[in-house]
């Protein structure tokens, strides 16, 4: 067996007296769509942020690959290939399309700082910008302000943004959220292509988004996580019914 | 006011993408093929109206000085073109990098101070062309930029305001302490004229200087713009409008506004050194607030949000300063006056409110706001008129000078009642027909921008 993509082991979070995520183990192996699911309030983004280091962790280990990234910070852990997305839409809202993608290839790519080189003239970067753009369906808006596209424009843009660097561990933060049923069904089967070959990690409260794109699925509540499984297996966990899903999870899904 | 400045197109010069990549971007269909044929043809250095534009500027700097020859007209010159490199070095700060500083005369003054120190060390026998001395000021600027901007760049927002803040008071109050290096009071002098002359120039005369500003003044800008179109200057808008997400694409915020700030200080030295140079005179006022504050309201009036923006505003101000300061004792209130009304309705500067108007002109609709400006002329008249009544009377009053105020040859007794009713009195007619006239501008703009979008859409 492959070293894990993403580890974490006895990780735990307190803002102050109040504890968040409360020593959890979790190991996703490489190439491997996992689900985190859970009741609102359960700690499913903070965990998000401690794995990507957008917050540091109270105590416990994160691993990328093997090597412990605990306490690096987010820029260095991107560098190391996990990229991430947010739930509330965070892009660059005053440069174009186009612009927001190609600043998320240019470290990826070894351009790092560099003051002599000029835009125009990178070719592989405006090659691989404009490709991710065909493939979020927003080439027909290359030039248009990132800030006035439409709110599903902006959820794709922040999927294309996150795999842009070609990161090959992506963690989406409930990437339909707020979008209607047709929507989802874009933006699920955009997931589904863009992450192909990589390692995907996504908090998503749409159940059918969940059973539909997760390999396996982990279930957290109160900061602890309950139960890893298949799909099947989670379904079919009473704990999970309980202590979550409850009835009307089982109505539903049993189909 | 609001809608108009809403609709005004938000990407300047600054942030506007590479308009052949903008053309090439759009092939409906991924795959690599389409994309590899595309990417084929770099685009050139210079596009043809870009390097027309470059052209047109090179020439005018070149010409200015056969219309402008008189003393006075050409020092007016060299003042602006240093100004112009100065607000340009601060907008790599405020407009692309979104870091609001109010200490960037350290930077100016360092330079202006190692060029004067170098120039006096030269001495007769110069081992260093007079003409390469402003890269000493650059270089200068450029290890202000290194030290102060490691502990200022952190954070962007307050923090970098009020550090910026504190760095300037701490260089001033520094170069009050230590008279040998900044001279006191008298500042520090000099005389440019040394060396051998090279083809005849001994940038003694102003004209020769002048040349020389403009040479470097071109340099800088291109090089400036230039870095607008790099991984760096895209990476410093990227920071500007969202360091957190630039950090989850792998940067680190604080180097990109360090970096920025150690290239921005570089010309801040640049400029510094000219003006050295230029008045062969440097004193502490030159890296004190009053100049930090003059460089922020040059870019700020002249537009930060476009690459040229600041250079309207170095011109604008440095005229206006001449110009107001020569016919009345109240120009620093008529300046603060001036600041503020951009700030409050015009806050994208003459640069944006330029480009609303281009994209009207551009659309053929710009006669369509015309008659609504012919409008609210009379009424901004009213108002002006009022207000330089009002703001004259109470100067002329405070100051208690026995002759009497004089306005269009005509003697005004500020001790009356009457007079200060009068003016009052016209300041309020302005207000009041500007508040009525005002909303037919918006609404005529309304109409003009629902067309001209309208037409897009279609």
């Amino acid at each position: 067996m492959n070293v894990p993509a993403l580890q974490l082991t006895e990780v735990r979070k307190s803002f102050g007296q109040t504890v968040i995520i409360n020593g959890v183990n979790l190991s996703v192996p490489q190439g491997e769509r996992h689900a985190i699911i859970g009741p609102n309030g359960a700690g499913k983004s903070t965990l998000f942020h401690l794995a990507s280091a957008r917050f540091p962790v109270t105590s416990g280990g994160i691993f990328l690959k093997g090597e412990s990234v605990t306490s690096l910070k987010p820029h260095q852990i991107n560098r190391r290939g996990l990229s991430r997305s947010f739930q509330v839409t965070n892009i660059f809202t005053n440069l174009t399309v186009f612009e927001n993608v190609r600043c998320s290839v240019l470290w990826a790519l070894d351009y790092r700082y560099s003051f002599w080189q000029r835009l125009a003239a990178l070719r592989d970067a405006n090659q691989q910008a404009r490709r991710v753009i065909a493939e979020i369906g927003l080439a027909h808006r290359s030039d248009t302000v990132a800030g006035i596209l439409s709110y599903a424009e902006q959820r794709a843009l922040e999927i294309g943004i996150t795999i842009a660097g070609g990161a090959d561990v992506i963690l989406l933060d409930e990437p339909t959220a707020g979008m209607s049923k047709s929507e989802t069904g874009d933006a699920v089967a955009l997931i589904r292509r863009v992450t192909e070959g990589k390692t995907l990690i996504m908090v998503e409260h749409d159940m059918s988004v969940v059973f539909d794109l997760a390999d396996r699925i982990s279930v957290l509540v109160y900061g602890e996580i309950i139960a890893t499984g298949t799909p099947a297996e989670i379904r079919a966990n009473r704990t999970v019914q309980e202590a979550y899903l409850g009835t009307t999870f089982a109505e539903e899904h049993h189909d | 006011m609001n809608d108009v400045r809403r609709a005004a197109p938000k990407d300047g010069a600054a942030n506007s993408p590479e308009p052949r990549c903008g053309e090439q971007a759009s092939p409906l269909s991924p795959g690599k093929g389409m994309g590899d044929r595309q990417m084929h043809a770099v685009p050139p250095l210079l596009h043809r109206r870009r390097l027309f534009l470059w052209g047109a500027l090179a020439l005018l700097m070149i010409a200015l000085p056969l219309v402008f020859n008189k003393g006075f007209a050409l020092s007016l010159l060299c003042q602006i073109s240093i100004m112009v490199i100065f607000a340009l070095s601060y907008n790599m700060l405020l407009g692309q990098t979104g870091l609001l500083s109010f200490g960037h005369a350290v930077y100016f003054g360092t330079g202006a101070f190692a060029t004067m120190h170098t120039l006096n060390l030269l001495g007769k026998t110069a081992t260093l062309p007079v003409s390469m001395l402003p890269l000493v000021g650059g270089l200068a600027g450029l290890l202000g930029g290194v030290l102060f901007g490691y502990v200022s760049t952190k954070r962007a927002g307050t923090t970098f305001a009020m550090i910026s803040l504190g760095i300037g008071e701490l260089v001033a109050s520094a170069s009050l302490m230590f008279p040998a290096v900044f001279g006191g009071e008298g500042g520090v002098s000099g005389n440019r004229v040394i060396g051998k002359a090279a083809f005849g120039i001994t940038f003694g005369p102003q004209i020769e200087m002048y040349y020389l500003i403009a040479a470097w003044t071109f340099v800088c800008m291109l090089a400036m713009y230039a870095l607008t179109q790099t991984p760096l200057g895209r990476m410093a808008n990227a920071v500007r409008d969202n360091p957190e997400r630039a950090q989850f694409v792998g940067y680190d915020p604080r180097w990109v506004r360090y970096i920025m700030m150690i290239l921005a200080g570089f010309f801040a030295g640049i400029a510094g050194g000219l003006s050295a140079l230029n008045y062969e005179m440097v004193t502490a006022e030159t890296l004190g607030a009053w100049t930090s504050g003059v460089v922020l309201m040059m870019a700020f009036v002249g537009g930060i949000g476009f690459f040229y923006g600041p250079i309207i505003g170095a011109m604008l101000i440095s005229m206006l300063a001449i110009a107001v300061a020569g016919v009345t004792k109240a120009w620093l209130f008529y300046f603060g006056l001036f600041f503020l009304t951009m700030v409050l309705y015009a806050p994208g500067g003459i640069a944006s409110l330029l480009a609303m108007h281009k994209r009207l002109w551009n659309a053929g609709q710009l006669t369509k706001v015309m008659p609504a400006y012919a409008l609210v002329a009379l009424p901004l008249l009213i108002t002006f008129c009022g207000v330089i009544g009002l703001v004259e009377i109470a100067y002329h009053h405070a100051e208690g000078v026995d002759e009497p105020l004089q306005i269009f040859g005509a003697d005004i007794d500020v001790m009356s009642a009457a007079t200060w009713l009068m003016a009052l009195l016209v300041l309020a007619v302005g207000l009041i027909l500007l508040k009525l006239t005002w909303p037919r501008v918006s609404e005529a703009w309304r109409r003009v921008l629902a067309g001209i979008d309208g037409k897009e859409a279609a």
